[in-house]
Order: C-alpha cells, then sequence, then structure tokens
C-alpha cells in the first residue's frame, strides 16, 4: 500500500465527475444574490476529478481503515468489543431512524418507551433509582454528575464543599471533569501491596480535609484491572464525612451480572454505551453517557425524563424545580440509545453476566500467558478483572525498546496496540484488554506475536525499534508533528511522497 | 539508570527538578531521569513573570511529552529573575540538554535554607532506585 495523495492533489484543471444539464431557468448574476463584498474574488482552489479518481481515493482511504471489524484491538480501557450488526439494523429501522426530535409525543410511542425501558435496565444492571440518557459521551456524563452532586451539595447548604478525590491512577477525564464543575482535584496514591486506594492516605484526608471534600471518583475495577475490595469501606468513610461517591463506568464490562455501583455504596454511575454495551467508538462520537443516580439526587437530574401514565401512553416528563437543566439537545444521542438498548435485549441478564466472565477470562489467560515475556504490574495481585497492565521495563533495561516500540511493532502483525503509558503510575505501561468478543484463536495469535516481539527484543532489538514495516506508512516523528504541526495543505505544496502515482 | 546523568554538584528536589546555586540565585530545570522518563517533550509553557514570588512547592508550569503532561513544581521559594524563553520554540532542548539549554527559571532565593531539604546527586539516586 503506497501513501494516499490528498484529493486536493489529484484531478486537472477543468476535469469534473459529473455533466450538469442546462439551465432551463433564467439566470440571475451572483450579484444580486449575495451581497457583493461576500463574494471570493477568485474562485476556491477545489479538486476537480474524475468519478473514478473520486471512487478509488476513498476505497484506498477506507482500506486504510483499522477498526474492530478488520482485526484484534486491545486497547486498554476502552473495550473495543465487536459491535454487533443487528444494533445497526435496529438503528436504521425507518421507525427510528427517520424520526424528529420535536415530533408529537403521540407519533413516537416506541421510541419513548424504548428510552423508557433502556432507562430501566441501565438503573438495574447499576443499581440505581434512576439514569438520565443525555449526556454525550462518558466525560459529558462525569461532568453531569458532578453538577448533580453540587447541586445537592448546594441544596443541603454545603456549597462550600470544594474538592474531589481522585487516586492516581484515574482516567485523565476524572480530574478535568472535576476542574470544570468547579472543584478542586486532590490526588490519592495507589498502595503500593493491594494496587487499591490507599486507605490510610483516605482516613488522614478525610480527617484533615473531610468537611471539604465534595465527592470522590473511582474506576472499580480500576485502570489496573484490579478490583479495589475496599469498596465498601470507602464508600462508608466518604459517605461518614458527608462526600458523595461517583463511579467512572468505564471498566463496567468486568462488573456486569456479578455486582453493582450501586451496592458498592456508589451515589452516581455513568455508563460508556459505546464501550459496555457496543455502540460504536466512532470517530469521536456520538457517543452517549447516561449516568444513573439513587434517589436522593433524583430531584436534580437534567429533564425531561421518560415516563408512562395509567393508560400505558408514553410521555417526556419535565423535571422538577431542583433539575439542573438540559445539558443536551433533546433527548441524548438517540441512535445510539437503539444501538444500547438492542445489544442489552440480545444478550439479556444471563448474557451480559456471561459477558463479564468472559471478558475477566480473557483477560487472565493473556496474563498468565505474557507473564514468562513481560513483566506484570502487580503480579501479586492473583487475578485481573477485564484488563491488566504489562511492561516493558525489563525490554527497556535490557535492550532499550520501549512500550511505544513494542506498541508500533504489533502493527506489523495485524493488530492494533494496547494503551500504552497509562495508567502513569507503571513505567513502559502496556494496559491490554482483549474483551469477550474475541476467540481462543485471536488470543493465542496475539500472545504468540508479543513472544515473538520480545525475542526479537533480545536477538535484533532494531527491528521493533524501527517498526513499523508493513504499514503504509512507517516510524512517523510523533514528537515532530506535536512541536510543529502541520495540518493545512496549501496550493503548490510539493508532494513529500511517493513517485506521483495518481 | 545507569546511562542517566545526574551532576554531583546540584540539588535534587523528589518532584524530579534540579537546582544549581550561583550566589543568591539558583537556576531550576528537570533531571535527566524526568526528560528520559517523560520521552520526547513537546510543549513547555511557564505562565510566570520575572518579578513573580514563587514559593517551594508551587507549581510554576506544565511541559507536555508524546506521552504525559506534568506538572513543574518549584523546589525552592524565590523571586523570579528569568525564564527561558527558548522552550516555547525549542522544547526539544529539554530533552537534548536537561542540565544546559534545557533550564527553565532563575529565581532569587528568599529563603536558601530550603536547600538543605533537597538531595545530593547520590542521594536522588539512591530515591530514583527506590522509586
Amino acid at each position: 500500500m503506497s501513501v494516499e495523495p490528498l484529493i486536493f492533489e489529484k484531478g486537472a484543471p477543468g476535469r469534473r465527475a459529473a455533466t450538469l444539464p442546462a439551465l432551463d431557468v433564467p439566470a440571475e448574476p451572483l450579484e444580486n444574490l449575495v451581497p457583493p463584498h461576500l463574494l471570493r474574488q477568485e474562485p476556491a482552489p477545489l479538486p476537480e476529478v474524475s468519478e473514478i479518481e473520486i471512487v478509488r481515493h476513498y476505497t484506498h482511504l477506507s482500506q486504510r481503515n483499522f477498526g474492530v471489524d478488520t482485526g484484534f484491538y486491545p486497547l486498554g480501557s476502552c473495550t473495543m468489543k465487536y459491535n454487533p450488526k443487528l444494533n445497526e439494523d435496529m438503528a436504521a429501522l425507518p421507525g427510528f431512524a427517520a424520526l424528529h426530535p420535536l415530533q408529537p409525543e403521540s407519533t413516537v410511542q416506541g421510541a419513548i418507551q424504548l428510552q423508557y425501558e433502556l432507562e430501566q435496565y441501565l438503573a438495574e444492571i447499576a443499581g440505581m433509582a434512576r439514569v438520565t440518557l443525555q449526556p454525550s459521551a462518558g466525560a459529558h456524563g462525569e461532568l453531569t454528575g458532578l453538577m448533580l452532586i453540587k447541586a445537592y451539595h448546594e441544596h443541603r447548604g454545603e456549597g462550600h464543599r470544594n474538592l474531589v478525590l481522585i487516586p492516581d491512577n484515574a482516567h485523565g477525564t476524572n480530574p478535568a471533569s472535576a476542574t470544570l464543575a468547579g472543584y478542586r482535584a486532590v490526588e490519592i496514591k495507589t498502595d503500593p501491596a493491594t494496587g487499591g486506594l490507599d486507605m490510610d492516605r483516605l482516613r488522614s484526608l478525610l480527617e484533615s480535609q473531610g468537611k471539604q471534600v465534595a465527592a470522590i471518583m473511582l474506576t472499580n475495577p480500576n485502570t489496573l484491572g484490579i478490583f479495589d475490595r475496599n469498596a465498601v469501606e470507602i464508600a462508608r468513610l466518604v459517605h461518614e464525612a458527608g462526600g458523595q461517591l461517583y463511579y467512572d463506568g468505564a471498566n463496567a464490562n468486568a462488573v456486569l451480572g456479578i455486582t453493582r455501583p450501586g451496592d458498592m455504596g456508589f451515589d452516581v454511575v455513568h455508563f460508556n454505551l459505546h464501550k459496555t454495551c457496543s455502540t460504536p467508538h466512532g470517530g469521536g462520537g456520538p457517543g452517549a453517557g447516561p449516568i444513573g443516580v439513587k434517589e436522593h439526587l433524583v430531584p436534580f437530574l437534567p429533564g425531561p425524563l421518560p415516563a408512562k401514565d395509567e393508560q400505558g401512553n408514553y410521555y417526556w416528563a419535565d423535571p422538577g424545580p431542583l433539575s439542573i437543566g438540559k445539558v443536551r439537545a433533546n433527548t441524548g444521542n438517540f441512535g445510539v440509545l437503539v444501538r444500547a438498548y438492542a445489544y442489552i435485549r440480545t444478550y439479556g441478564p444471563d448474557g451480559l453476566l456471561r459477558v463479564a466472565q468472559s471478558a475477566i477470562l480473557n483477560a487472565n489467560y493473556l496474563r498468565h500467558e505474557l507473564a514468562s515475556d513481560y513483566e506484570i504490574a502487580f503480579p501479586q495481585v492473583r487475578l485481573c478483572q477485564h484488563e491488566f497492565v504489562a511492561t516493558a521495563q525489563r525490554q527497556k533495561q535490557e535492550s532499550g525498546v520501549t512500550a511505544n516500540d513494542i506498541a508500533k511493532r504489533l502493527l506489523d502483525f495485524g493488530m492494533y496496540a494496547p494503551t500504552i503509558y497509562f495508567p502513569l503510575i507503571v513505567h513502559e505501561a502496556l494496559m491490554i484488554e482483549p474483551t469477550e468478543t474475541e476467540t481462543r484463536e485471536t488470543l493465542d495469535y496475539f500472545v504468540k506475536v508479543m513472544r515473538q516481539i520480545a525475542h526479537e527484543a533480545r536477538t535484533n532489538p532494531e527491528i521493533v525499534k524501527t517498526a513499523p514495516h508493513t504499514t503504509p506508512v512507517g516510524r512517523l516523528d510523533q514528537a515532530l508533528a506535536a512541536r510543529r504541526p502541520n495540518l493545512r495543505w496549501r496550493p503548490g505544496q510539493e508532494r513529500t511522497h511517493g513517485l506521483g502515482q495518481p | 539508570m545507569a546511562s542517566l546523568n545526574h551532576p554531583a554538584d546540584l540539588k535534587y528536589s523528589k518532584t524530579d527538578e534540579w537546582v544549581r546555586v550561583e550566589g543568591d540565585q539558583a537556576t531550576i530545570g528537570i533531571t535527566d531521569y524526568a526528560q528520559d522518563q517523560l520521552g520526547d517533550v513537546v510543549y513547555v509553557e511557564i505562565p510566570l513573570a520575572p518579578g513573580q514570588q514563587l514559593s517551594r512547592e508551587q507549581k510554576f508550569g506544565d511541559i507536555e511529552s508524546v506521552k504525559a503532561t506534568s506538572e513543574l513544581v518549584a523546589p525552592v521559594s524565590g523571586e523570579i529573575v528569568q525564564i527561558n524563553e527558548r522552550l516555547k520554540d525549542h522544547p526539544e532542548l529539554v530533552n537534548e540538554q536537561p542540565y544546559g539549554e534545557g533550564w527553565m527559571l532563575v529565581v532569587k532565593l528568599s529563603n536558601p535554607a530550603e536547600l538543605d531539604d533537597l538531595m545530593t546527586a547520590d542521594q536522588y539516586i539512591a530515591y530514583l532506585e527506590g522509586r
């Protein structure tokens, strides 16, 4: 595969993909239709290409995509599970796809019913009283959840609480959301013995600053793939100090049907439907990050919420006076919600339990198989959950091969790389999450490749350090790209790659 | 660790800054270990100006690499005398010469006794090995 030029670099002056029929209405000069000062002085340099050039161009680009439909994608904390095509069929049904969000309720009963039921399913899965489907992504859910917590504290006359406790292995969105919500993030270290929260540190923080603590944000299992067995005790301590507990649902794939954030004592939880419920990760959207809350936070939820009257009619119920208001236009990314609904209905309660069990089994299998060639973070923890963190520390010390090099080398074998250099508390981290949807053969192939890369690191480190070798472009200078980004093509700019292949 | 350089004439903080004392002034940067851990530095932001007071353990900026973003933490207190403006356009200097052209701040020490709380090179290396 060669480098694909930009569409602007193709074609020739005057070339067109379509011939328009002759104008059959009177021509009106442009100046009469658009104020002259808004008119271009010279034509925009748009691509001038034939139809086959367009078709080949976009076909080539589509062939350069890598996704779960193409190959293994063990990106830790991202839960890159397969997205069943049935979900797409359901979302494409005209009764869903062709709706307008402002249609009269009587004409969209099925759509409201779907959201009504989805709310109930998510509430059941998380152990929460109610759920809002509005937030557009996990981080948006985090912000919404913290806004609810803030509204709750203020309503109780405790608006002075200004701290949010966050472990040092948290997703970066947690401190960002806390800051955006007007809080100050306070870091809590990980206990090196257990891989869980440092309980002594938590106790001393609550003792000295407990009255300032608005909430703690936790992911359980955490980003090390370790289930924090102190969750219930953490909830007790934080609640005693008057704080609330926020559950980052990014790792919910590990707990489906096994345990529930609500039962661990959490007050708010968000779902990443694109992770746990197999909706597309998309190129940055659209997403959905519903949040569930316990009873005491329900009055603050954004509205409207789906409701059902005594005759069995569905409608949108306005929120009460304490609501924080809408966090998004209309009721959420409906098409994504349809896919999540289809997923939950396809699997059912028993199926979702098996999802979590298989995800955990697959991760533990890889963790065990890779332990001979790679150091595993927190090896003293007997079992991981849906993901685990390996490190390239040994390789880096022995031959200078880093986690980044190993990630690049994996691409040569038709697989995507794990998450690297996260969580930050593990040096040379390789964070691996296989998900439940991969076959034994795929997992075995990944193990084989990882062992080969470890072997190469010992015997021929250059091949790893200069990888990838089989992709359309080789090792990119990622530092230069960040230091001096060149994001815009300009007319007349020289092509920097290739032989001029059209 | 063996290939990294931590000069004996500098003082070191637990947050991986180094301090070079000359008279009543101190130059501050990040250690070879820190730049090695960060990887290629792509951005250094120090949103301060000469004349401003900096106290020990105060955040004085952010450093971003291809791997992560970290806070820069003042190892000593003092008035800012000079900021290395070259890092704006040449963040790679932090990787290439962490103790030379990659320096970040010069401060006029307001509490020289704080220097005693910093580590020697040997102590810093031992600290890194235990980390």
